[in-house]
């Protein structure tokens, strides 16, 4: 063996642990190309989770009723249910209305914060899995700045 | 080792730890243009995961509708001052990273 052969197999075997480091990918499936490109959000709902969404109280939204400026909107998702696997924003209006889904491992609180753009006035909804179910929670935002560019 | 994108608060409490973690990346949408007229080709993180002793305690796929320099704040249970989190992150456009960061 000489040292090319030496130095490439350590190279090779670094790249499989990396590999097998990103690997555990339990909660969440990866990114998922159909919902994060549909262009209405009921196209990105069904991508995603394949159901429609139950309105529920037990899913809280926390957004701001009038965002000065659409390209930084704060927004948290909170919810008590159990069994919660994963969580997603959605920003009707937007070019690409699915904005963010969670995995939520067990241990973990479902209580997430994030800031996110949005192009004009429009419906926020936050959907919850929980259990094999959908919920959601919806609250208007009105954008006085839009914040997708152009 | 590329250089650090994420910036990791951890605060462990009461046998939970709150993370925010704040990323500088501008994530370019893809629709906006350029000072040239031409648009900007989309470029943003789309997976983020972190994990604390070997195991995944969040994970976010993201698009471009999150903010420039994306903001992400959870709980998780255990964690102790002075161990690591392990973040880990991807690009839309195949780049990808691991950063730790100490829980404080």
């Amino acid at each position: 063996m000489n040292r090319r052969t030496v130095v490439k197999a350590i190279a090779a075997s670094g790249a499989l642990i990396g590999l097998g480091a990103m690997m555990p990918r339990v909660a969440v499936a990866a990114w998922n190309k159909d919902a994060f490109n549909a262009k209405s959000q009921a196209d990105a709902l069904n991508a995603l989770y394949g159901s429609a969404a139950e309105a529920s109280a037990d899913v809280m939204l926390k957004a701001p009723d009038i965002a000065e400026n659409g390209a930084v909107v704060p927004v948290s998702v909170e919810s008590k249910l159990a069994n919660i696997e994963s969580m997603a924003i959605f920003v009707e209006q937007n070019p690409t209305p699915l904005a963010a889904e969670f995995g939520i491992p067990a241990g973990t609180a479902a209580d997430v914060s994030t800031r996110v753009r949005m192009g004009k006035t429009t419906n926020v909804t936050a959907v919850v899995k929980a259990g094999g179910k959908t919920y959601s929670a919806t609250k208007e935002v009105k954008v006085t700045i839009g914040g997708c560019g152009g | 080792m590329a250089k650090k994108i994420f910036r990791v608060k951890a605060k462990a409490r009461g046998g939970k730890t709150a993370v925010k973690m704040m990323a500088k990346h501008n994530m370019d949408t893809g629709l906006q243009k350029g000072k040239d007229g031409n648009l900007i080709p989309a470029k943003f993180l789309d997976t983020v995961s972190v994990s604390h002793g070997g195991k995944v305690v969040f994970e976010a796929n993201l698009n471009t509708a999150i903010s420039k320099n994306p903001y992400l704040a959870f709980t998780f249970e255990g964690g102790a001052k002075g161990e690591e989190l392990t973040v880990a992150w991807s690009e839309n456009t195949g780049s990808t990273g691991t950063e730790t960061a100490a829980i404080k």
